[in-house]
């Protein structure tokens, strides 16, 4: 084939560099490159986790001693709302796939730009949009939502904060990720290079269209959802308030319909990243490509169907108990297989023990465990004993945080050469991950021993024989908050003062680290090479 | 780290056993790989890696052990899980309720508590409703847990099988004290138990009541007092002049307050009339300064009851 017909000059300039139509801030809010929106997300999404780090550390430091330590009930109920709604809505679920997925998902498949750029600004206005409208309920009216980031009818119909507005923004939120997923799905049906058969792609991208198909179908659900809510609090139409007629179990399904996938829409990027990263630090292939791939579309498919699990103890039906407790064992061996499979990548490589691997490796640890106590929680009689007690905090932050976060600080310590040409301090690097990882487990193994004894959550206080362990997990969040913003003090300061990276700094094969570091506005000056096998060092590519 | 105070506890924890022992099976089979792989293959020690892209074989075996080996802990969960569903016949019914912030329990034969008293080795089924909002009745070292939802009736059993006073703790969040949702629940001897059961008879109490200070105010403001505990008005209402979460008891009653009426302010003397509406009506008038957070006590409270509270209030100048 021949090669492609670009104007060198107008595309060697990277993008952080090259001029649009627009000046300073407006190059970025209004630009349709995939690379800047990917880099507005990082922003947003890093800045909302740090703010809900903080949020999260003060509730901790309220644990640190039995009655009221730093705030009255009512903040400290604020509190456990507004780090819920902001790790789950501002930052997990647009997460990796609206930062990473933007800025890779077309260079890995060697395409110049998501299908529908315009489009894909929109997502982000939409998801500044809802961000703001979350914030501003916390100044406007009666003050932010109380009620936890479940919005549980009858008590959010009830209470007095400011639920509407809340609810309002997650809505806008809703879109947002529906746009985006509906824009990768096009995306990697009709852009592909044309070289690049479905299994030729990186397991980045099976992960992200799995993402994106859970993304469409199951977030309409959460839409309509709390539009109901909104009506039944503005206009007093009884859907869900027993005291109208209404049936408070029914919200508690549709919540779920949309909020058990949207856990996949969460953690199936994340594992994604890892089937990137352990194999570019292995230098060797990926082991079951295919088992990986498919493992995906399993999750996504089964990950739909196990909602009931959050209302063992609701009161619905016993078959409905069971099926869905059957059908919650189910969707884990997919997860498992994908562990063995990544564990698997890990024999007879030649590893390297880079800050992105350590990340990897630390994700395989705090995931098993998240996904172990998740079966405990899917086991019908253990689940009654640990449902909405600190067990489930704990499981969840093993998934989401261990999980997930780890997966995009990884990520992030991965492609940060890539996405703006200079690298960071490795030895800071490695010691913010020590002390992440380290005070991550202390706070949250503590909570799972909590949880099983029956420390129930959403507890402004707690017993005397709770005491102990409370202790041990705030000193644990202390650790976990230094390790944090070790992490980012490192990037940022390697952001401005970083050393020049090379293009290719870990020796990845896949399509990015094939074109300059931060990569042109075209993503390629040259045509890449597709491998056959995305993973294997330096393997064939494929002809014809 | 486990418990036998009842007989469900026993079933709760055979099955976390076994899930547990599963899960360290794992947990130290991944974790070793791990660091022997890392160790063994790190690049000083194995710079040539091989490209070993799969094995069909290994793939079977780890879907299918998995798969046998959730089947089996699902199966235990659900038969555990069965034998809480199914309270045995005959098992003594209590009433329970919730709402914010306080449990309220009855017994069939008319006694109110606000601390539940069961009998040693007898099953014992709670019928759960709420008054307001969700609320989860959870008794951690029974391993016993339902939710308490309104406009339905859940359930769950148990029998205790250790003496003592264990903790009742609301599990499901219902706003501003849901942390302080707490009683206990007391296992006792039975023949203490019928003891207590037969002497709290409401009528007995009455009778008591009566015949120590007649059907006078004084003891109108006895069972008011009592009212005012068991039916949880205390959990927001203090009588002592401390500052809850709405008006104390204290100095209440002829006072003169300013409530929000539909949009308007106005001031009100707090008489027999205002107090009856405030307990069937709550949300017609809001006290200034307050949230709209009490739920209607109209077929709950008896009218005489009411004037019981009314005298009650009342003595507390």
């Amino acid at each position: 084939m021949a090669q492609p017909a670009v104007i060198e000059s107008s595309t060697e300039v990277s993008f952080l560099q090259a001029r649009g139509r627009f000046r300073g801030i407006f190059s970025w809010i209004f630009s349709t490159d995939h690379k800047r929106i990917g880099l507005l997300y990082l922003t947003g999404i890093l800045t909302f986790f740090s703010v809900a780090v903080i949020l999260g550390f003060l509730m901790r430091l309220e644990q640190l001693s039995e009655g009221p330590t730093i705030v009255q009930p009512q903040a400290y109920n604020t509190l456990f709302t507004l780090h819920g709604v902001i790790m789950i809505f501002l930052f997990i679920i647009p997460g990796i796939p609206a930062i990473f997925g933007n800025f890779f998902l077309p260079i890995q498949i060697g395409a110049r730009d998501v299908a529908f750029p315009r489009l894909n600004l929109l997502s982000w206005w939409l998801y500044i949009t809802g961000a703001i409208l979350a914030l501003a309920s916390l100044f406007l009216g009666p003050g932010f939502a109380d009620t936890g980031w479940t919005f549980y009818v009858p008590y959010s119909i009830r209470t007095g904060t400011n639920v509407s507005l809340a609810l309002f923004a997650a809505f806008i939120l809703g879109f947002s990720s529906i746009l985006t997923g509906l824009n990768f799905i096009t995306t990697i049906h009709r852009l592909r290079h044309p070289k690049m058969g479905w299994f030729n792609m990186p397991l980045f991208q099976w992960s992200l269209y799995a993402t994106s198909w859970v993304q469409i179908v199951a977030t309409p659900i959460l839409g309509i959802t709390l539009l109901l809510v909104l009506f039944e609090r503005l206009f007093g139409i009884g859907i869900f308030d027993p005291a109208k007629g209404g049936d408070p179990i029914l919200f508690q399904h549709l919540f779920w319909i949309y909020s058990h996938p949207a856990v996949y829409i969460m953690i199936l990027p994340a594992m994604g990243v890892i089937s990137e990263l352990i194999p570019t630090f292995a230098n060797r292939t990926i082991f079951g490509y295919r088992f990986i791939a498919y493992s995906s579309l399993a999750i996504a498919t089964v990950g739909n169907l196990v909602w009931a699990h959050h209302m063992f103890v609701s009161g619905q039906s016993y078959t409905a108990d069971v099926v869905f407790s059957l059908l919650t064992f189910l969707v884990a061996i997919p997860s498992a297989i994908k562990v063995f499979n990544w564990l698997a990548t890990l024999y007879k490589g030649s590893i390297v023990l880079e800050p992105p691997m350590l990340w990897a490796l630390s994700f395989l640890f705090t995931f098993t465990i998240g996904g172990l106590t998740g079966i405990m929680q899917g086991t019908l009689a253990i689940n009654v004993q640990v449902h909405d007690t600190y067990f489930v905090v704990g499981h969840f932050h093993y998934v989401m945080f261990g999980g997930t976060g780890f997966a995009l600080f990884g990520a992030l310590h991965y492609w940060f050469p890539k996405m703006f040409g200079k690298m960071y301090n490795r030895k800071v690097a490695t010691a913010a991950w020590l002390l992440t990882f380290i005070g991550f487990n202390v706070l949250y193994f503590t909570m799972l021993v909590l949880g099983w004894e029956g420390m129930p959550r959403r507890y402004y206080d707690h017993l005397p024989q709770f005491h102990t362990e409370h202790v041990i997990a705030t000193v644990g969040s202390w650790v976990l908050v230094l390790g944090i913003f070790l992490m980012f003090g490192n990037l940022l300061y390697a952001l401005f003062r970083g050393k020049k990276a090379p293009a290719n700094p870990w020796n990845g094969n896949t399509l990015e680290w094939k074109t300059s570091s931060p990569p042109p506005v075209e993503n390629f000056v040259h045509e890449p090479e597709v491998q056959v096998d995305p993973y294997e060092p330096n393997g064939e590519t494929v002809h014809g | 780290m486990f418990s036998s105070a009842a007989n469900i506890a026993e079933k709760v924890d055979f099955v976390f056993a076994l899930v547990l022992g599963i899960s360290i099976f794992f947990m130290v089979l991944i974790t070793t790989l791990l660091v022997v792989f890392v160790l063994k293959y790190r690049r000083s020690r194995h710079p040539k890696a091989e490209n070993i892209r799969g094995n069909t074989a290994l793939e079977i075996t780890w879907t299918v052990i998995p798969t046998i080996l959730v089947l089996i802990m699902f199966y235990y969960g659900w038969i555990s899980f069965g034998f809480m569903r199914k309270a045995p016949p005959g098992a003594m019914e209590v009433k329970v309720t919730g709402r914010m912030w306080s449990w309220l329990f009855e017994y069939e034969n008319g006694i109110q508590s606000d601390t539940l008293y069961v009998p040693y080795g007898k099953p014992v089924k709670l019928i759960l409703s709420s008054q307001d909002v969700i609320h989860s009745l959870f008794i951690p070292a029974f391993r016993v847990k339902q939710d308490v939802v309104p406009g339905m009736t859940n359930s769950l059993w148990f029998t205790a099988q250790e003496l003592g006073t264990y903790d009742i703790l609301c599990a499901e969040y219902c706003g501003l004290q849901h942390a302080y949702m707490l009683a206990a629940v007391k296992v006792v001897p039975e023949e203490e138990f019928l003891h207590w059961y037969e002497t709290n008879r409401p009528e007995a109490t009455q009778e008591e009541v009566t015949a120590q200070e007649g059907a006078s105010s004084a003891g109108s403001v006895k069972r008011g007092e009592r009212l005012v505990r068991i039916r949880g008005c205390i959990a927001c209402h203090s009588t002592d002049g401390s500052p809850r979460v709405s008006p104390s008891f204290k100095g209440l009653y002829g006072s003169t307050t300013t409530v929000i009426t539909g949009d308007k302010e106005r001031q009100v003397v707090v008489d027999d009339e205002y107090i009856r509406r405030s307990m069937l009506e709550p949300n017609a008038d809001i006290v200034k300064g307050f949230q709209p957070l009490m739920p209607s006590q109209k077929g709950v409270v008896t009218e005489e009851e009411i004037r019981d509270i009314i005298a009650y209030i009342k003595s507390l100048k």
